[in-house]
């Protein structure tokens, strides 16, 4: 206790100098941001017919469903009473962002992701459900909620809807990832925070990390089944992933020009932040190593001709430092956001703690979690499951 | 042990016919104590507070007397109220243009008082700003709760729930003053609550109670006769942060720009 | 027309699950959500109960002048009648209900007085303000000065 003391700079508020919003508050925009950025891409196959990324497709789709599944654990575990929770649902105040959110959560998986991935799968849950054999075919049995036909009159009417839901699961997304932007940027208190920018450069970033997520995982998959990844589809999720990028950083420089040419109030104790205590994690990480070091690779591969090998290990170096970059910009948002005092006179600093609830051990366990719900999703619904012969 | 067929039809009576304070003045008439039932109207009245900068001493006691009456936590991150120092130094007369912000400095919020750190004569401005939850009439605390756990009371008291509350903190960032925290031993949200179990009852609250020089004054802008009226009318009184526009009603007298 | 139906029978049980859990989610709400909650606005009436419910700690000056009469005639006239009794005698309202079973500790009259009046360059001018060093030759402030009439010595 004492030591959060010593880590004060100048003056700050007495009950602003613990950090309210830890690591795990981090981790649920990165989260819910691979989850909206995940489902785009899907839509952008089914909704804009972009035929070639139809190979991840239901990849996309298993993503998104494993990381909004994990996406609450973060949350629960961060709350002071978590048994309250429910709360949310029974009584949301609707002028609270983070109630409302709690219904546009249950609009998404409910409604968009899972009916979404069911109305797909059909044809496969019915077969397994037939061929499978163990304890695995309750399962199935019970997702095929009874109903064993697959008339093509149904298939019609399953893509039919399909396609009105991802047409409606668009905006849905937007409005997902969106609301936490607007949860920071609705904070009239905190200037590092309150901007109408926010929502659409969280949105944005989401976009980047979500379609940076699955070509990674893409890549990572066909790896392990030993099967090559077809290059039209990697190529074209890499033509988009730069589109994304170039919006993001435009969007997140206007931010910054406005903040520099208005020089409010709040300027130069934000400066000062960004320069000292951010400077690592926001000029180095998210900046030069997780925006320039990717846009610029991944400009290149659009510039020159390079052979599919030299291509797979550019995609891989940029998702990778992408994914990186959109991290440590939940960071400097969640964290620089508490960093500075509200007097504009002072900082403190973030220790984070190790095995403590909100500490960096949790923290690494929640962000696994999704990962191994993949796989089990995976291995439930294979995405591919008629090159399986491999 | 079963309870009797009277008790269970007058206690589902009443919880079926009457709001809980009613029934608790129920209580009250029923035990033949009908003086002590409920006399606080919540309609009658507008609670407010004036802080005057001039008279404060920075003694610290409505600090002290705030952890005591409210049970606040002693650790020096935990306050319903605190005091502020100021010291703003003078314009530096070879570069009045230079960047200069006052030093500010709260030990412990002020509880064990200030010890002598500037000196007078010097050309600076020094003097104390005591800081409390404004009970904000549009309140940003109160927009963000999730549930509902902290709000407006009908006489105009920022009330916390703390049987509802979830720690979710984002009432702790929605606020511009600093004013709320994180009560340990609850996981709960907490801050002053006016001493509403005081005021309620007649009282002032315990900071008032103990300023040994009228810096802090309840109000009450519902009742006519309260010397609040004439004081806003006769001094030249500011909110903290008039930019945020949340209907602060700590009004402070003597306010210096510097004040963040 | 029968072939339609049987083509969305699947979607038709989807529809059903959704509306048992709104069902189920309605039924929870009537259940589960406090009765006096938005009676008097977003949020639980008895809150309003709970934040009275507290114990008073500080009796306040009335409280004392009940009994202590010949304290509120010392103090007529004096700069410090307006300076409540517990803003030196601390928090008495245990006292104040059990007057014989709880007796307050008497202020140490050479510290007591220097809360508010040791020198400090943020005091307000005109505030008197008093260094022991200079004034009373190391003595206790009670020793001259009457607490409840100062300006007595």
């Amino acid at each position: 206790m004492e030591s959060v003391l010593h880590g004060v700079q100048g003056y700050m508020y007495p009950n602003e100098m613990e950090l309210q919003w830890s690591i795990l508050i981090v981790l649920y925009p990165f989260v819910t941001g691979l989850v909206a950025g995940a489902f785009i891409l899907a839509s952008l196959e089914r909704v804009f017919n972009v035929e070639a990324v139809k190979p991840t497709y239901r990849l996309a789709l298993l993503t998104a469903l494993a990381f909004l599944i994990a996406a609450p654990l973060p949350l629960q575990m961060h709350l002071g009473r978590p048994e309250r929770s429910y709360e949310m649902y029974l009584t949301p105040h609707t002028t609270s962002a983070m109630a409302m959110f709690g219904f546009v959560y249950l609009w998404y998986l409910l409604v968009v992701l899972l009916l979404e991935i069911w109305l797909d799968y059909r044809p496969d849950i019915v077969r397994l459900a037939r061929e499978t054999s163990g304890p695995l075919r309750i399962v199935y049995r019970v997702l095929t909620l009874g109903v064993y036909d697959l008339t093509e009159g149904s298939l019609a009417l399953d893509a039919k809807v399909g396609r009105a839901l991802t047409i409606i699961g668009i905006p849905s997304a937007f409005l997902l990832h969106g609301y936490v932007g607007f949860i920071f940027g609705s904070i009239k208190a905190n200037p590092w925070w309150s901007t109408p920018l926010m929502p659409v450069v969280f949105l944005f970033s989401a976009i980047v990390s979500g379609i940076a997520a699955v070509l990674l995982l893409y890549m990572a998959i066909c790896w392990l089944r030993r099967v090559k990844p077809d290059m039209a589809c990697v190529d074209t999720m890499a033509r988009y992933l730069l589109y994304a990028f170039i919006i993001d950083f435009g969007l997140e420089m206007l931010d910054l020009i406005h903040r520099v040419y208005e020089a409010d109030e709040s300027f130069k104790s934000l400066d000062f932040m960004v320069h000292t205590k951010l400077y690592t994690s926001q000029i180095i990480l998210q900046i030069v190593v997780g925006t320039f070091f990717p846009i610029g690779l991944l400009a290149l591969v659009q510039l020159v001709r390079l052979s599919d090998i030299a291509r797979k290990g550019i995609y891989v170096v940029a998702g990778i430092l992408t994914v990186i970059g959109i991290f440590a910009m939940r960071w400097n948002v969640v964290i620089g956001g508490q960093l500075f005092s509200k007097s504009f006179l002072g900082y403190t600093t973030y220790k984070m703690e190790f095995a403590t609830r909100e500490g960096w051990l949790p923290a690494l366990l929640v962000m696994i979690l999704p990962f191994v719900i993949l796989w089990a999703l995976v291995k439930l619904l294979p995405p591919w499951p008629d090159e399986e012969a491999a | 042990m079963p309870v009797d067929r009277r008790e269970f039809i007058k206690g589902a009576g009443k919880l079926l016919l009457l709001t809980p304070a009613a029934a608790a003045a129920l209580d009250y008439v029923m035990a033949g104590r009908p003086e002590e039932a409920d006399a606080y109207k919540l309609a009658d009245h507008w609670w407010a507070m004036i802080i005057d900068i001039e008279k404060c001493i920075g003694c610290g006691n409505c600090v002290r007397a705030c952890k005591t009456e409210n049970d606040v936590p002693h650790e020096p991150f935990y306050f319903r109220t605190w005091v502020e120092r100021y010291h703003v130094p003078p314009k530096n007369v070879a570069d009045p243009e230079a960047e200069d912000h006052p030093e500010v400095d709260s030990p412990n919020g002020g509880f064990d008082g200030f010890t002598e750190k500037y000196r007078t004569g010097d050309g600076s401005k020094n003097f104390f700003v005591p800081k409390l939850c404004n009970h904000c009439a549009h309140s940003p605390c109160v927009q963000v709760c999730p549930v509902g756990a902290t709000f407006e009371s009908p006489d105009g008291v920022v009330l916390v729930d703390k049987k509802y509350c979830l720690g979710c903190r984002y009432c702790v960032h929605a606020c511009p003053y600093g004013c709320r925290f994180i009560d340990p031993r609850t996981s709960t949200v907490d801050k002053c609550s006016l001493c509403y179990h005081r005021i309620t009852k007649g009282l002032t609250t315990a900071c008032c109670e103990t300023c040994p020089t009228g810096a802090r004054t309840l109000g009450d802008l519902k009742d006519p006769r309260d010397p609040i009226h004439d004081f806003l009318r006769t001094h030249k009184v500011q909110v903290l942060k008039p930019q945020m526009a949340t209907g602060a009603k700590a009004y402070y007298n003597g306010l210096d720009a510097s004040v963040r | 027309m029968t072939g339609r139906f049987r083509d969305s029978r699947h979607l038709l049980r989807a529809g059903m699950l959704f509306g048992a859990g709104i069902l189920v989610f309605l039924v929870a709400r009537a259940v589960l959500v406090p009765k006096d909650f938005g009676t008097l606005g977003h949020f639980r009436e008895g809150a309003l109960a709970d934040n009275r419910a507290r114990e008073v700690s500080l009796a306040g000056r009335a409280a004392c002048e009940e009994c202590h009469s010949d304290v509120v005639d010392a103090r007529k006239g004096s700069k410090h009648a307006g300076v409540n009794c517990e803003a030196c005698h601390g928090a008495l309202a245990a006292h104040a209900t059990n007057p014989t079973v709880t007796k307050p500790v008497r202020p140490n009259p050479k510290k007591i007085c220097l809360v508010c009046h040791l020198p400090n360059a943020a005091k307000p001018k005109g505030f008197p303000q008093v260094d022991p060093k200079d004034h009373g030759e190391g003595g206790a402030c009670g020793d001259c000065h009457k607490p409840h009439h100062p300006e007595l010595v």
